[in-house]
């Protein structure tokens, strides 16, 4: 093994790799290009669109900006880990329903950031959705029916807790 | 009005699942065995002559296949604007010189993007720095260095509108205004950096993976530019993360790409960086906008002087439309009935300016309506009313230049009037808050050809299964704007089978017929009449056949749903599929299919319709920091007959976020021909918490140019947000502003220059 790589356990929506990677690699370099999981898209490689957000431990992070060989052991989520067998979540059927879902690059981030939020506060209010995603830029909805979307799923998602 | 079954229903996108899970592949996501990456060295002058390029220490750098320089390709420049052949201004590679900083200079490919970017490091380039220059105004002078050889003044190209008699114009006004407006370098900024992935196969031919908005004239150009013929060039759009125009050209790096896989025999991808995204792309043209009117005193437009200075950056690009549509766009809104307009564009030693979303509208509309705003107010009519008073009406001719058919103007000014309690506005809002209003016109696509193809602009292949389904073969990209199910839709209800039974293929000049692509809002109105086409030649084929069966004529006969039907005995019908399966039988097997075509011939030189809204701005503003808070945007839109009502309110929504952050954040600096803030932390684009609630009214017409009564929708909301909001900070603090963005700075200096 060279010296600057290392072997690291990653845990990725439930499923264990052991992954050789680079130690410089940044977590969105080693999911898009080791483990082909292209759904998490780089917008600017320098936190600033957040068109990269995966869940580590539940919680919404700029996967451009976290070296790989940190987080080893953490729970990851990307978008690919949110549909269950082809069954949506409710809140990417909220998106597509809403049309929330334009060109889509901003999508996968923008539905991870919404699930961080719903998972802390399943029924957020308006300023508190807007805020949430105020990292994740979107050049094409204006985010009106994103915002919308987050509603709907909200409240869907409370009635299946039911 | 006939009900409709399809057309009309809010239909969630096609593409949305995928989407949603990520399944989408986007070009950056693509790759092939044993794929190179590929990178570009760009010029770190603005303007100089290129002695000598000295490659030797980067090929030797293992891991790195091959580079290019400008003496590796054809050496045949390229650009949109075939008609005029003097406008074909850009190299693969810069031959002699570089025009500004960002230009391609060479090209590597590497096994992976470090060792590229390593590659780029050691290729050494002589330059001779050439005097730059960066102000138009500048660039006209004598004596100013010349961008491209043999421009004179390097005025790219200029354009000259007139009608009626100005003279005679300005002699029969009671009122006379002047202002001058200044627009700035804005860019598209999508969230997906542009990328492609080319591949030459065996036999020479070339296939290329590409953010491309226009697979077709991406095929024709790169097609010149690698000395191949067209047909050896195969353009594939996969999905794209957003255009507003940025990916509608050729760019030299898809050449680079291709000329790479040519010379290394392997796939070569390319991924822009962000900051390559913002500095080596294009931008929305900057304008300085002088513009005189003259009114009668009961608020009746007579004239219109204007004349403009576009900043083109450092080639043609799609310049010449913008120099048009700028002076155009002055003549849409309203009726009067003289008018003058020169436009000049000029080079500068900046990133070339382009066409983005609201193609040369959102300048001359923040002028146009900004100054009417100020006619209102000296006339002492309300600025809706002088509006009403003059606005265009349907069947309306404008001189020289197009016939506007349906149009709701009038209704867009009164129902976005009546919603925002506009007639509290002069006396009854709270200090600091003010209401402006302003409007714009906008093409359902070009009609004029200055790609000189020879084939229609938009055309369709379809073809009826004997299983129900109906496929649909269409080049148009769609770029999220929602193109593949608005074109599904349009098929769905022309043959009269459900929206599910429509599969779609699209954007890929190996399977799919050539269209003009997507910009311009063309492509409902354009593609849409050629789907629409090819779905009632499929009828034509079927219906005698489910005459027969059914016992009556084929005039008797309609479809729906998968079903054909007698239409006064709905009872007698018969399946969709079957008809198809006995048309199939009938002609020994032959598949039943039909092709589409649309030309916008005969059609004047702009646009074969145009679409209408009013946009209200209701602002706040803060007099001790200059802050302007936008509390709601409201437009009233009339787009025709919207086929999906929800992928309009969609484009509209985005359309006055664009809007948005035109009036107030964006703006790209420049420091002696350096862009300052390539990035989205220093370049902003309004965030969630920026953009205001937001009311769409829609205004129903029926266009009868377009297909089930539809037109552009959307794209024209971007350029009244802008002046609405300028107009309202009038309103609310008594400053006009004229240049844009109104930042917080001029808001302020605005309101001390006010109290002096």
């Amino acid at each position: 093994m060279p010296p600057n790589r290392q072997i690291i356990e990653l845990k990725v929506n439930g499923e264990t790799h052991f992954v050789a990677v680079e130690t410089k690699k940044t977590l969105l370099e080693v999911l898009r290009e080791d483990l082909g999981l292209t759904g998490t898209k780089q917008g600017c490689n320098q936190g600033h669109c957040s068109a990269c957000t995966v869940l580590i431990n539940g919680k919404a992070v700029n996967s451009c900006l976290i070296l790989a060989i940190r987080i080893k052991g953490k729970e990851i989520t990307t978008i690919e880990g949110l549909s269950d067998n082809g069954q949506l979540h409710p809140l990417q059927e909220a998106f597509v329903n809403q049309g929330a879902i334009q060109c889509g690059f901003c999508t996968p981030g923008m539905i991870l950031t919404a699930k961080a939020l719903l998972d802390v506060n399943p029924d957020p209010s308006e300023p508190e959705i807007r805020k949430a995603i105020s990292g994740n830029l979107c050049r094409c909805t204006g985010y009106v029916k994103v915002v919308e979307a987050i509603k709907a799923a909200a409240q869907n998602l409370k009635g299946s807790a039911r | 009005m006939k009900e409709y079954s399809v057309v009309g229903q809010r239909l969630p996108k096609i593409d949305a699942p995928a989407k949603a899970t990520g399944e989408a592949k986007y070009a950056a996501d693509l790759s092939l065995p044993r794929t190179l990456y590929g990178k570009m060295l760009r010029s770190t002058l603005p303007h100089a002559r290129i002695l000598h390029i000295d490659t030797s220490r980067a090929e030797r750098l293992p891991g790195v296949k091959c580079v290019v320089t400008g003496k590796d390709t054809k050496g045949v420049k390229f650009g949109g604007w075939r008609a005029f052949p003097q406008l074909i201004d850009q190299y693969p590679l810069c031959m002699d010189k570089v025009r500004y900083i960002g230009d391609e200079v060479a090209a590597v490919a590497a096994v992976d993007e470090e060792t590229a970017e390593e590659a780029l490091d050691l290729i050494k380039v002589d330059y001779e720095p050439l005097q730059a220059v960066f102000d138009p105004d500048e660039a006209m002078k004598d004596g100013a260095p010349l961008i491209h050889e043999g421009v004179e003044r390097n005025v790219c190209w200029s354009r000259f509108i007139d009608f009626g008699n100005i003279e005679e114009g300005f002699a029969q006004s009671d009122y006379i205004r002047e202002d001058t407006f200044t627009l700035p370098p804005v860019t598209y900024a999508p969230t997906e950096p542009r990328a492609c992935l080319a591949s030459f196969d065996l036999s020479g031919r070339l296939t290329i993976w590409t953010s491309t908005q226009a697979i077709y004239t991406v095929q024709c150009m790169l097609a010149a530019a690698l000395g191949l013929r067209e047909g050896d060039v195969r353009v594939i759009q996969p999905y794209i993360g957003g255009g507003f125009g940025a990916k509608f050209e050729l760019y030299p790096y898809e050449v680079c790409c291709s000329l790479l896989s040519q010379k290394t025999g392997r796939p070569v991808k390319m991924v822009y960086t962000r900051q390559e995204e913002f500095s080596a792309t294009r931008t929305r043209h900057p304008m300085k906008i002088w513009l005189k009117t003259g009114f009668k005193k009961d608020g009746t437009l007579m004239v219109r002087q204007c004349k403009t200075i576009l900043d083109g950056g450092a080639y043609t690009a799609f310049g010449p439309t913008v120099t048009f549509t700028a002076g155009f766009f002055h003549t849409l809104l309203y009726r009067f009935p003289h008018y003058k307009y020169e436009g000049y564009r000029v080079f500068t030693n900046k990133s070339p300016s382009s066409a983005m979303r609201g193609i040369g509208a959102v300048q001359p509309y923040f002028a146009g309506e900004t100054q009417l705003d100020m006619v209102a107010e000296d006339l002492g009519i309300d600025p809706i009313e002088l509006r009403l008073r003059n606005a265009r009406q349907p069947n309306d001719e404008i001189p020289k230049l197009t016939k506007v058919n349906s149009c709701g103007l009038s209704d867009c000014l009164r129902k976005a009037g009546e919603h925002t309690q506009w007639q509290n506005r002069k006396k009854k809002l709270p200090p600091g808050r003010g209401i402006g209003i302003a409007c714009a016109g906008q093409q359902s696509g070009g009609a004029f050809n200055w790609f000189r193809t020879r084939l229609a602009f938009s055309n369709v292949r379809v073809r009826a299964n004997d299983d129900g389904t109906v496929e649909l073969f269409t080049g148009v990209s769609d770029i999220g704007q929602g193109s593949n199910t608005v074109l599904s839709q349009i098929l769905a209800e022309e043959v009269g089978v459900n929206f599910n039974d429509v599969k779609i293929t699209a954007a890929d000049t190996g399977t799919t017929p050539v269209d003009i692509g997507t910009w311009g809002s063309r492509v409902t109105l354009q593609a849409g009449n050629a789907v629409k086409a090819a779905g009632a030649e499929l009828k034509k084929q079927l219906f005698p056949i489910a005459a027969g069966k059914l016992k009556a004529e084929v005039a008797e006969l309609e479809s729906r749903k998968g079903k054909i039907y007698v239409k006064s005995r709905p009872q007698e019908s018969m399946a969709f599929s079957e008809a198809v399966m006995m048309a199939q039988a009938a002609n020994k097997g032959k598949p039943v299919e039909a092709t589409g075509s649309y030309h916008p011939e005969g059609k004047g030189i702009v646009s074969p319709a145009y679409s209408f809204v009013a946009v209200t701005a209701e602002v706040e503003v803060d007099r001790e920091t200059g802050r302007v808070k936008v509390n709601k945007l409201t437009a009233a839109h009339d787009c025709g007959q919207p086929i999906n009502p929800m992928a309009v309110e969609g484009q509209v929504e985005g359309s006055l976020h664009m809007g948005l952050g035109y009036a107030l954040t964006e703006q790209i600096l420049w420091d002696k021909g350096e862009m300052l803030n390539p990035s989205f932390r220093d370049y902003r684009i309004p965030t969630a918490m920026d953009m205001p609630e937001v009311k769409i009214i829609e205004v129903e017409t029926y266009e009868p140019e377009g297909p089930f009564g539809a037109k552009e929708a959307g794209e024209g909301c971007v350029p009244p947000v802008a002046p609405a909001i300028a107009n309202a900070i009038y309103n609310a603090v008594g400053v006009r502003i004229r240049d844009l963005p109104i930042t917080p700075e001029k808001v302020l200096r605005a309101l001390k220059e006010k109290a002096t």
